[in-house]
Order: structure tokens, then C-alpha cells, then sequence
């Protein structure tokens, strides 16, 4: 197998000195050409070719089925599920059936549209908070404004509206309420753990590296039963703590130990000149990580920053093991009725498209960030 | 320094403060944990739960459904326990070989030259790293138990060989005693044949004569099983499953739950190492490669001796964290029946009610667990790492 050279045309011309047109026009397309490039990239030599020969028959064996069953065969629209059966192909109206309760879990029915709204919100909320302009404190506004609308839409209680328990949530808003909450609290925890470790002081160095290395050494299933059973232990005769806000507590805790350590790799990358430059102009231990160290490494870790909340945005799934009703969850209940119960692909392959739409469009914007953030390095 | 500069006060001075902080931070510290063990405490006396590890020694009452040693209800909640760790290491020790070498694969094939091969593997990559492993682990569990036959209707892809809702049936070898010799034979000729590398490594190294270790390797670990075999009497005799009632008898299982979790760890973990696999080889500049093919070396030589032994310094690191988490996420097991060290600790505390030890033990076994991990990659890393002068 032959490895790609990973220069580009376009990288090698951005290594030459003067700016040049030296980036070619495209060659227009024809037949030849088509020959040519499937020449190159596909029959270069015999074992090339043999692989393509591998690869297109691996195609001619998994599409056709896999067509057949997502589109040919498969039912649409107001089918029932005999229909389905007798068709064979994908039952898409178990989607029509199920959508609502896949998407909200067991939040009454009529409502459903304040789930739908505070979502949105919190998609806009963290839509601007990945527009740059916004790195700053005016996040904290965004935020501010957008957390308690949306925990008003999700309870109610207010305004006419009829009050709903937290044990009534679930599906897609309660994964995104885990997630970003679960990254949105645990931040401020962990540039203090960051700090903590990189600190000269022993006693609290040594306990930043302890709650570290712990966390990041046992499974977040472990903390999830550590939440769900142990914190009601925890707490005074008479108090009790709400399930959501346990397995919240758990997600914060279990991400704070992370993100530390995305934290201390951006500290560890600002040169020692800033730490001393501070030290120089007099500035207090506060001061100067406040003023000086973390805006710029902080900036650094964004794309960490952001891979860790597509892994925590994955890790909430886990709450189906404390009985909480994620989509996850609300996926594998949906099949709980005796009628639909065939269609299992269909109700997975549903969740995981969506959880696909977002860790993909994550990744990416984070893959953008690196360039962007790296745009300054690169000449 | 002259004479009257001023005195730093003591509780100005720098040391003076750190000492401070620290006695308040770990005081801080102590408080709260004394404030949660006296509520625990207080909690669990109220409750009548007994404290300590006594309970270990107790018989446990459940059965576990697979075990690599023999388990029976009438043995004790530690026994139970050993149990679960081991069939987590056997799922973390199989799926960590094979994502590994499924991952290389996808790796060097992102890197292909060849279109379509690039293409398969960016799709591979972009589809299962996005979807969350839980996800996956009840897919694969749900369509082996629902979409495979039952017993009775069971796949025979090969002779010996059944594929159902119940597992995967192999027939096993019933060699009175010689398959054990034979099987003693591989290890001590894969042994063998590592020594000898080793040998013609450093003779070269010394001499520059070159020694043809792969295929005289290959013939050791080839010829002395066969010589065992042949001595202990060329056995042919099968114990084949056959299909009693509604379900097989004989041979070896592997179970659904098993089969879906190995699945889907392997599969998933493998698209973060091709990751990985992809930027080592991206990170051994191409000098490095025309500098080799310059010398005279071969493709596979280059790639071997050149490429490889440079991009292992960058991907061993990333690499170690994905084996950490492929062992830790053996823990979803729980949710498909699995009887892993967690599952057997969560039916242990629902039995005794002891949630704070069996959490404790739980977390203990996965760091030392984890410590192990990482001692043995820190030392092969080491082992890798560019020696200077």
C-alpha cells in the first residue's frame, strides 16, 4: 500500500516566499480525464488494482441490500406494522409513531412544544458561544439569559404554565441539559484543579493530583452508581437529592477531571516569559493568572475544550444504567411495545443519527478551530 | 543588602503564606470529608447496614451466567467478584489486540493511495467514532438476540460451526490431554522464535550478517505443535455441538452478550486508533522515507525499519489512553447482561446493601486495573523512545 505524500499543491505554494498565483485553475472534466485520475487513484499498479477489486466487491455485496432496505422495501408514512413485516424493508412509520417519545420521553404530550422552544434556545446558546466574538464575558450573559428561560419552559409553573418534575424529562432535551450543564459547570472546577496541579504548594498539589487520577481511572459508570447510590448517604436525615441532579453531579464531577487536564496542557504551553513578565510587574498570584496566564491559555485549549464536550455529549448516554430518560433510553422504550418491537435497527439507527448530526458538525467545527487558532503559526 | 531595608513582616513572607493556604485547603478538606462520613455514618445506623469488608466472605447465592473458572451460588461474594475482573480483562485483553490491528488497517488505509479504499476507511472512521458506544453495544446485543435464528434455524457456515440467538457454537478439540501439549508447544515455539529475532538483531547488529529470523520463525512455530501432535498420536476426535431441544450441547460458546460487547468495543476503539495510527504516520516527515528509499531499502522495509519505529514514539502515548478506555468502557457491559465486574458489584450491593464498599472495591480494582496499563505502556514507551548520546 502506498502512503500519500501530505503536502498539498496548495501547501507547498503557501511555502513560497512572494504571494503567487501559483494555484493552477482546475482542469476541466471530461471523459479523458475520468480515465486518467481513475488511472492514478485506482489501477496504479496490480496490488492497487486488486484492492479496488476488493473494495468494489465489498460494495456490490453491502449496498444493493442495504438500498433495499433503507428505500425499496421499506414502508413510509402510516404504515402499521403488519404492513411492515410483509414489506421487509426498513419500517420508517415506527419513526412516525415513535418520534414524539423517542424525542421528549414521558414530558406530556400537549406540551411538548416547551421542550421543543428551550431546546432551541440552548442550540442558539451554543451557537453563539462558538462565534469568537463572543470569547469573552458576554458569554456569561448569553448564558445567563438562556439557562433560566429554559429551566422556566422546562418546569413551568410560571405565566400560566403548568408545572412539570424534572422526573418527567427526557430524550434529546435531557441529553443536551446533561451535557452542556455537565461542561458548563465542570469548567470552572477544573482550570482550579489546572492551577491546583500546577501549583508550587505541595499539600494542595498533591490533592488536585489524587482527585485527578482517580476520576480518570475508574469508568464513569462507577461514578454514576457512586452518584445514584452514595450521595443520598451523604446528605443530613430528611435531605434528599433529586435523581437528575445526582447523575448532573456526577457527569460535572467526572468531566471536571478531564478538562483539567485539557486546562494544564494550555498552560504548559504559554511560554515561561508570560509567568515571568507577570512576576515582574508585581502582580499577585490572582492577578496574574487572571490577567495575564489564562485569557491566553484558555483560548489555547478551546478545541480540547470542545472534543471533551462531544465525549461528554457521547458519556451521557450512560444514564440509561441509573434509569434516567435519555434519548438513549427513550430509544430502546420506545421498542418496549409488543407491536414494534421488531423494529429495533430502526429505533437505534433514529438515535444514533442524531447523536451522528451532532458529534459530526462538533468535530468539525472543532477541526476548524485548530486551523483557525493555528492560522498565526503557520506562514 | 543594605542595613535598614525593610523587614518583611512574617505574615508577608511568601513561604509563611504558602503554608497557610495549604493548612486551610486541607482543612477545608478534612471538614468536608468529616461532615459526609459522620452524615454516612449516621445514615447507615439508622438504616441497620452493616459496615466493612466482612461481607466478602459470605456466600453469594446468585449464579454468573460465564466464567472462566468454575463458579457455584454456594461460593463467596470474593469469588464472585474475581470472577467479574476476570471477564473484564478477558474483554479488555481481546478487544484491546483486536481494535488494534483493526485499527492499524483502517489507519494505513485512510492513508492509501487508493481512492475508494481512502473513502471506505474516512467512512468507517467519521460513522462509529460519532455514535456513542452504548448505542452500538445494544445495537450489535439486539440484533444478534432478535435478529439471528433461534437454535433450531441456526446459521452452519461451517461443519462443527452454529450461528444463532444463542451464541456462537464452535466444536472443541477431544484429544485426551494432547490438545494442552500442543497448545504448550505454540507458546514455548512463539517464545523460541522472539529469542531468535532478538539473537539475529544483535548479531547484526555486531556483524552485519543477516539472518533470515522471520522464516525461520514462521518454521518453529510451525513444525513444533505439528511435531507434538504427531507424537501424541495425531488425534482427530471433535467434540461438535449438536442441537438438544432448544438449544446446543457441547463444544464452546460464545455468548450473545460476550460476542456484542466485544463487538462493539473493538469496533468502536479501533476508529480512534486508526486516528491515531494516522497521525503518527503523517507525523515521520517524507525525508524520512526518500532518505530510506535512497539507501536501497525496500517498500516493506522502509515501512518496518524506517516509518514504523518513528511514528510508534507518537502514536504509543494516544494510543495507551484509548486501551485505558476501551478497559474502563468494558464497564457498559452492565447494560446488555454481561457479567463483568461491574454487573457482579451492582448485584453484590443490591444484595447486601453495602453500596459504599462495594463502590469502593469497584473503583480500587479499575485503578489498579488502569495502573497496570499504564506502568506496562510507559515502559514500552520507553523502550521506543529516541535514545540520545
Amino acid at each position: 500500500m502506498t502512503i500519500q505524500d501530505p503536502k498539498t499543491a496548495s501547501e507547498i505554494a503557501s511555502h513560497v516566499e512572494e504571494p503567487s498565483q501559483a494555484e493552477l485553475k482546475a482542469p476541466r472534466r471530461s471523459a479523458l480525464m475520468a480515465l486518467g485520475w481513475a488511472r492514478e487513484n485506482l489501477f496504479s499498479s496490480a496490488p492497487n488494482t486488486l484492492l479496488t477489486v476488493l473494495a468494489v466487491a465489498l460494495l456490490v455485496w453491502a449496498v444493493p441490500p442495504l438500498l433495499d432496505w433503507v428505500l425499496l422495501k421499506a414502508t413510509f408514512l402510516g404504515a402499521d406494522p403488519q404492513a411492515c413485516r410483509d414489506a421487509g424493508g426498513a419500517c420508517w412509520s415506527f419513526i412516525e409513531v415513535k418520534h414524539r417519545f423517542i424525542l421528549f420521553g414521558l414530558y406530556p404530550h400537549d406540551e411538548h412544544w416547551r421542550p421543543l422552544l428551550a431546546m432551541g434556545l440552548f442550540l442558539s446558546a451554543i451557537a453563539i458561544s462558538c462565534d469568537p466574538r463572543f470569547w469573552n464575558l458576554r458569554i456569561l450573559a448569553v448564558w445567563g439569559a438562556a439557562l433560566p428561560l429554559c429551566g422556566l419552559l422546562m418546569w413551568g409553573g410560571l405565566f400560566g404554565l403548568s408545572f412539570v418534575g424534572n422526573d418527567k424529562w427526557g430524550g434529546l432535551p435531557l441529553t443536551l441539559i446533561l451535557a452542556t450543564l455537565g461542561i458548563v459547570l465542570a469548567f470552572p472546577l477544573s482550570v482550579l484543579l489546572a492551577l491546583g496541579r500546577r501549583s508550587d504548594m505541595p499539600a494542595i498539589r498533591a490533592i488536585c493530583v489524587g482527585y485527578i487520577e482517580t476520576v480518570r481511572g475508574v469508568p464513569l459508570v462507577s461514578v454514576l452508581f457512586m452518584a445514584s447510590i452514595m450521595f443520598p448517604l451523604f446528605l443530613p436525615e430528611g435531605m434528599t437529592i433529586d435523581k437528575l441532579l445526582r447523575a448532573q453531579l456526577g457527569i460535572m464531577l467526572f468531566t471536571a477531571a478531564y478538562l483539567a487536564e485539557a486546562v494544564r496542557g494550555g498552560l504548559q504551553a504559554l511560554p515561561k516569559g508570560q509567568y515571568e513578565a507577570a512576576d515582574a510587574l508585581g502582580l499577585s498570584y490572582w492577578q496574574k493568572m487572571g490577567l495575564i496566564i489564562l485569557p491566553q491559555a484558555l483560548r489555547l485549549v478551546i478545541p480540547p475544550i470542545v472534543n471533551q464536550f462531544i465525549s461528554c455529549f457521547k458519556d451521557t448516554s450512560l444514564v440509561i444504567i441509573i434509569g434516567l430518560y435519555d434519548l438513549l433510553t427513550t430509544a430502546k422504550t420506545a421498542l418496549s411495545d409488543p407491536l414494534w418491537r421488531p423494529f429495533y435497527i430502526e429505533s437505534y439507527v433514529f438515535a444514533a443519527f442524531i447523536y451522528f448530526l451532532f458529534c459530526f458538525f462538533m468535530s468539525r467545527y472543532s477541526q476548524y478551530l485548530e486551523k483557525r487558532l493555528n492560522a498565526g503559526l503557520k506562514r | 543588602m543594605s542595613q535598614d531595608a525593610p523587614k518583611t513582616p512574617w505574615w508577608n513572607d511568601q513561604g509563611n503564606r504558602a503554608i497557610l493556604y495549604q493548612v486551610l485547603v486541607v482543612g477545608a478538606v478534612v471538614l468536608v470529608g468529616w461532615y459526609l462520613i459522620s452524615n454516612t455514618l449516621a445514615n447507615l445506623a439508622a438504616r441497620n447496614i452493616a459496615t466493612g469488608f466482612g461481607f466478602l466472605g459470605r456466600e453469594a447465592g446468585f449464579a454468573i451466567g460465564e466464567s472462566p473458572i468454575a463458579f457455584d451460588p454456594a461460593d463467596s461474594y470474593a469469588k464472585a467478584i474475581l470472577v467479574g475482573l476476570l471477564n473484564t480483562l478477558i474483554v479488555a485483553v481481546l478487544g484491546v489486540a483486536l481494535s488494534t490491528v483493526i485499527g492499524t488497517i483502517v489507519g494505513i488505509a485512510r492513508l492509501s493511495g487508493n481512492w475508494l479504499v481512502a473513502r471506505l476507511a474516512t467512512l468507517y472512521v467519521e460513522t462509529l467514532r460519532n455514535i456513542p458506544v452504548l448505542l452500538q453495544l445494544l445495537f450489535w446485543y439486539a440484533l444478534i438476540t432478535e435478529g439471528l435464528p433461534a437454535a433450531r434455524q441456526a446459521f452452519n457456515p461451517l461443519p462443527g460451526v452454529f450461528l444463532s440467538n444463542r451464541g456462537l457454537k464452535l466444536p472443541t478439540p477431544d484429544w485426551g490431554g494432547t490438545e494442552w501439549a500442543v497448545l504448550a508447544a505454540l507458546l514455548l515455539s512463539v517464545l523460541g522464535a522472539m529469542l531468535l529475532a532478538r539473537w539475529a538483531r544483535r548479531r547484526q547488529a555486531e556483524t552485519g550478517q543477516s539472518f533470515p529470523s522471520g522464516w525461520a520463525g514462521l518454521g518453529l512455530i510451525l513444525s513444533l505443535p505439528l511435531l507434538v501432535w504427531l507424537l501424541g498420536g495425531a488425534p482427530v476426535a471433535m467434540q461438535v455441538p449438536e442441537l438438544k431441544g432448544f438449544n446446543f450441547e457441547g463444544g464452546t460458546t460464545v455468548s450473545p452478550e460476550f460476542a456484542a460487547l466485544l463487538t462493539g468495543l473493538t469496533l468502536y476503539t479501533a476508529s480512534f486508533i486508526a486516528e491515531i495510527v494516522r497521525s503518527g504516520i503523517l507525523a515521520v516527515s517524507p525525508g524520512q522515507t526518500e532518505a530510506a528509499l535512497a539507501l536501497g531499502l525496500r517498500r516493506g522495509q522502509v515501512l518496518r525499519l524506517v516509518v514504523l519505529p518513528q511514528a510508534l514514539r507518537v502514536i504509543i502515548p494516544p494510543l495507551t489512553s484509548q486501551y485505558l478506555n476501551l478497559t474502563k468502557n468494558s464497564s457498559l457491559a452492565v447494560a446488555i447482561g454481561y457479567p463483568d465486574l461491574v454487573s457482579v458489584s451492582n448485584t453484590t450491593i443490591n444484595q447486601t446493601g453495602q453500596a459504599i464498599e462495594g463502590v469502593a472495591l469497584l473503583m480500587a480494582v479499575y485503578l489498579a486495573v488502569s495502573l497496570g496499563i499504564s506502568v506496562f505502556m510507559n515502559w514500552y514507551d520507553k523502550k521506543t523512545a529516541l535514545v540520545g548520546r
